[in-house]
């Protein structure tokens, strides 16, 4: 590559690491996070754009979950700065961060297991009178509110095919989706970040595919999105924006395009056969030939009796 | 499928007609009245890369649970060299030649990689050097490392040494539950081509995946789980490319990245 | 031996004050392990807090009852935010830790012979019910039939014990079913999933925790209405009684402490009571009085480990709710 500078129309100025954007909701400066000797995130800078859908990705150990962690208020950073739509996030607890909008799921799911999947749903709702311990005596204050928030959950559900789940435990879902419903949940608050570690972790591909025209239309509703993912044909689909993150640092940022075919990107994390068909590497399996050899000859021989 | 063929390539099995595990209309659930299998006939013959995939909720993990005697089995049967196994408990399962990898948890983290090696042999101790051979000429990282604590290796690195945990036994089939779950997509890769490797040595593989592409990729024949039964089922080649498997459970992600790849002349 | 009398006095601790009391008090741990997943283990400390919290002003400073209710309420309240604010924010185990020792503390205090003037010391208080008997409606007379024959103070007592045995159990029923109770309820299987949905985990916590301690107070007060305070009775048995009520009847049910508190309260006056008849009877000759009143605390004992392993969602709970590995 030359020294000529790559531009995009979501950054301002030169794109690399750490670079600066047009339209920044989130932007973190110096947030460092170690664990007895292991620096689990050391990020200088990074800004992440609105209402545009940004990948986060990286090995694991990275960092990226870590990261979420630190500005989200789940955990205390050693040293950093961050804002969200331009207010100070550090040192915000956890519940007030949410309540702000900026809303996260987990990587290994939290779902409520012993309260049933619209339980679930309508936790995530915000603006519930009920919840509040004196108020929850009289239903007449909450009633209509519930109304309308059953009718929010019983829509998202559908679209992430678990309406039929609804009266069900959480708990006798499958990992999939569980996934699936700590999404919806999540979605429940109309969040203006949304970040979503590792969402389709588990998740059948070609549900996979149908939500990510969903995600798409977080986008268009006005939400950003900032996810991790491992699953790079996703990434490809769908994000505006990927950040690499490695060894606690953010490495590399761009288009979905210029990243993946970035040299450095394919050895620490893609892995040189990403865009291979491995059954042409391994060829065939000797044992089976044999038998599919076998059928053959058998059946020629029928065929000539 | 009556003929006794035998390859002379080192370590192939001989290929007979009896097939090595194979469940009849299996049905069992979590949940007293709550079935998550529903009737699942799956067969996998010596020496096969069997995989299984299927939307969420399917029962991929329910069916290795299942035969692992980890599940109640409600009816049907599960046979293992034509012996009836159904509903046995997982430490005669090991005894008789089933070696299970789960998808978490599946290293003693405080051990050292040797140490759960030794775990794996645990009823056999005795043949201890040559299991040992057997699995460090596969993954020779295993002989280098061996002192290393499980605990502080990375995802992908845990889960080689959980097969190689569950083939110290020397098993007839090695049941696999998601094996690339959570890893990143070189060591997905990685986690592929190790499966692949195993199964050349002569083990039968039963592998359940998320990741359906990859793993059609890599195996033999294959079936499709929808809603406990087993939908479809062909070789990895023709589920990939039958346009109903694609609609239904693998999406056509891959294709249209690569067709738009195309289109921009990247 | 006389089965009747036997039966009789088991069937009239059915309502007595005292199982009033427990009940309450079971609702109380109730509200803390059943929904909110607080693991409680001084129960018998917001007792005694509550008891004193009654009796030292009507007897010190002639408070009238409603006012000595009220004080009882708002000891009971900063003990919760006592055993609350440190603890809260740290896992469950370490309330647990801080409840047992604080029940004893308060045990402790409330026996030192320093401040006999004020509590009573180990001997502990009596004569405080003037007033409280004095709001009696009923008029005197004997009330009831059979085992549940009363006079009116009697009556009263157990009007009282029982109706706010009802309130607490309504009360604990609208709020559990509410979003409230929701949020609650998914505190227990979940803090994190519920932080990051915006609620504040901290708050609601200690709202549950001074909610069952209230509870916990109000029953120390009709456990001693009666009769007398003495704070030997505030000890761990106290509490370890009211887990293994609740745990009979059920965790996370409204029906589960009070059906416990009967039944325990019933089980332990019977085998009291066959225990002394075969003795007096000579049918069973090789332990004494005071044994048989030993012995029938370790079948309290055994009976509490076949319920765990047996039957671990008591009478009332869910059977499902507890096929998941939680």
């Amino acid at each position: 590559m030359s020294d000529t500078i790559v531009t995009h129309p979501l950054v301002d100025g030169a794109v690399g690491p750490g670079c600066k954007k047009v339209d920044p909701i989130v932007v973190a400066d110096g947030v460092t996070r170690t664990f007895g000797g292991l620096t689990a995130v050391d990020v200088a800078h990074v800004e992440i754009p609105r209402h545009a859908i940004t990948a986060l990705i990286g090995p694991n150990g990275a960092g990226k979950t870590t990261f979420f962690n630190l500005l989200t208020g789940f955990d205390k950073p050693n040293t950093g700065e961050w804002s969200f739509e331009g207010h100070s996030l550090a040192r915000v607890p956890a519940f007030r961060v949410a309540r702000k909008g900026m809303v996260r799921t987990f990587q290994l799911t939290k779902s409520l297991g012993r309260l049933s999947v619209l339980q679930n749903m309508l936790l995530g709702a915000t603006k519930q009178p009920g919840e509040n311990a004196f108020t929850a005596l009289i239903k007449p204050l909450w009633s209509k509110r519930e109304q309308a928030i059953t009718s929010k959950a019983e829509e998202l559900l559908a679209r992430f095919k678990l309406l039929e789940k609804s009266e069900d435990y959480a708990a006798s879902l499958s990992g999939g989706q569980r996934k699936l419903l700590e999404m919806a949940r999540a979605l429940m608050s109309d969040p203006v970040l949304i970040m979503l570690d590792e969402p389709m972790a588990g998740v059948n591909p070609a549900l996979t595919q149908s939500l990510l025209g969903h995600i798409k239309q977080l986008k268009a509703e006005g939400m950003s999105v900032l996810f991790v993912e491992h699953d790079m044909h996703m990434v490809r689909h769908i994000s505006d924006w990927v950040i690499v993150m490695a060894e606690g640092k953010v490495v590399a940022e761009g288009p979905p395009d210029q990243v993946m075919n970035d040299p450095a990107v394919i050895d620490a994390y893609l892995g040189a056969h990403h865009d291979s068909d491995l059954g042409d590497m391994t060829g065939v399996n000797p044992v089976i030939e044999a038998k599919e050899r076998a059928a053959e000859h058998a059946a020629k021989k029928e065929g000539a009796i | 499928m009556s003929e006794a063929v035998s390859t002379t390539a080192g370590t192939a099995p001989t290929m007979t007609g009896e097939p090595v595990l194979y469940s009849t209309d299996l049905v069992a659930g979590y949940i007293p009245g709550v079935n998550i299998l529903n009737g699942c006939n799956i067969t996998a013959y010596p020496g096969e890369l069997i995989g299984i995939i299927g939307p969420n909720g399917a029962g991929k993990s329910t069916f290795l649970k299942a035969v692992f005697g980890q599940v109640n089995i409600r009816s049907g049967t599960i046979h293992l060299k034509g012996d009836d196994i159904t509903g046995l408990k997982a430490d005669k399962l090991v005894t008789k030649g089933v070696g299970m990898v789960p998808q978490n948890n599946n290293v003693f983290p405080t051990l050292s990689i040797e140490e759960n090696l030794e775990m794996g042999l645990f009823q056999r101790p005795k043949v201890w050097a040559e299991r040992f051979e057997f699995v460090t000429m596969l993954f020779p990282e295993l002989a280098s490392r061996r002192k290393q604590r499980a605990g502080s290796l990375s995802g992908g690195e845990r889960q080689m040494v959980a097969m190689a945990r569950a083939l110290m036994m020397d098993p007839s089939v090695l049941l696999l539950d998601e094996p690339s779950a959570g890893l990143s997509p070189v060591r997905q890769d990685e986690t592929f081509l190790r499966v692949h490797q195993i199964n050349r040595a002569g083990v039968s593989v039963i592998m359940v995946e998320q990741n359906a592409r990859r793993c059609l990729q890599i195996c033999d024949r294959a079936y499709v789980l929808d809603q406990g039964k087993d939908a479809y089922t062909g070789t990895g080649r023709e589920l990939l490319k039958d346009p109903k498997v694609t609609e239904l459970y693998l999406g056509t992600l891959a294709a249209d990245v690569d067709a738009d790849k195309k289109a921009r002349g990247a | 031996m006389d089965w009747g009398q036997i039966l009789n006095t088991a069937a009239g601790e059915l309502l007595s004050p005292v199982t009033a009391a427990y009940a309450l008090a079971a609702i109380g741990i109730g509200v803390h392990f059943g929904y909110a997943g607080l693991l409680n283990f001084g129960q018998a400390g917001f007792m005694a807090i509550g008891a004193y919290g009654f009796v030292v002003p009507t007897l010190l400073f002639d408070f009238p009852v409603w006012a000595a209710f009220l004080t009882s309420i708002a000891a009971s309240v900063l003990f919760a935010f006592l055993l609350g604010i440190p603890t809260l924010r740290l896992r469950a185990d370490y309330l647990a830790i801080v409840t047992i020792a604080s029940a004893e503390i308060v045990r402790y205090i409330v026996s030192t012979t320093g401040l006999t003037d004020v509590t009573g010391g180990a001997a502990g208080l009596s004569g405080f019910n003037g007033g409280f008997n004095a709001l009696n409606p009923f008029a005197d007379g004997i009330y009831g039939f059979g085992p549940w024959t009363y006079t009116e103070n009697q009556l009263w007592i157990r009007v009282v014990g029982w109706s706010l045995v009802a309130i607490a159990s309504v009360l604990v029923f609208l709020l559990m079913r509410s979003p409230w109770g929701r949020v609650v309820k998914g505190i227990r299987e979940d803090e994190d999933a519920v932080r990051s949905l915006g609620k504040n985990v901290y708050a609601y916590k200690m709202q549950a925790l001074v909610l069952g301690g209230v509870f916990g107070s109000l029953a120390g007060v009709i456990y001693v209405l009666p009769r007398a305070v003495q704070p030997a009775n505030y000890g761990t048995t106290l509490t370890f009684f009211i887990w293994t009520m609740l745990l009979l009847g059920g965790a996370a049910t409204i029906w589960g402490p009070i059906v416990g508190a009967m039944i325990f309260a019933a089980l332990l006056t019977l085998s009291d009571g066959i225990l002394r008849g075969l003795i007096s009877a000579d049918i069973v000759t090789f332990i004494s009085g005071t044994q048989a009143g030993q012995i029938r605390f370790m079948i309290i004992g055994v009976v509490l480990m076949l319920l765990v392993i047996f039957r671990p969602q008591g009478i009332f709970g869910n059977k499902k709710e507890l096929s998941f590995n939680v």
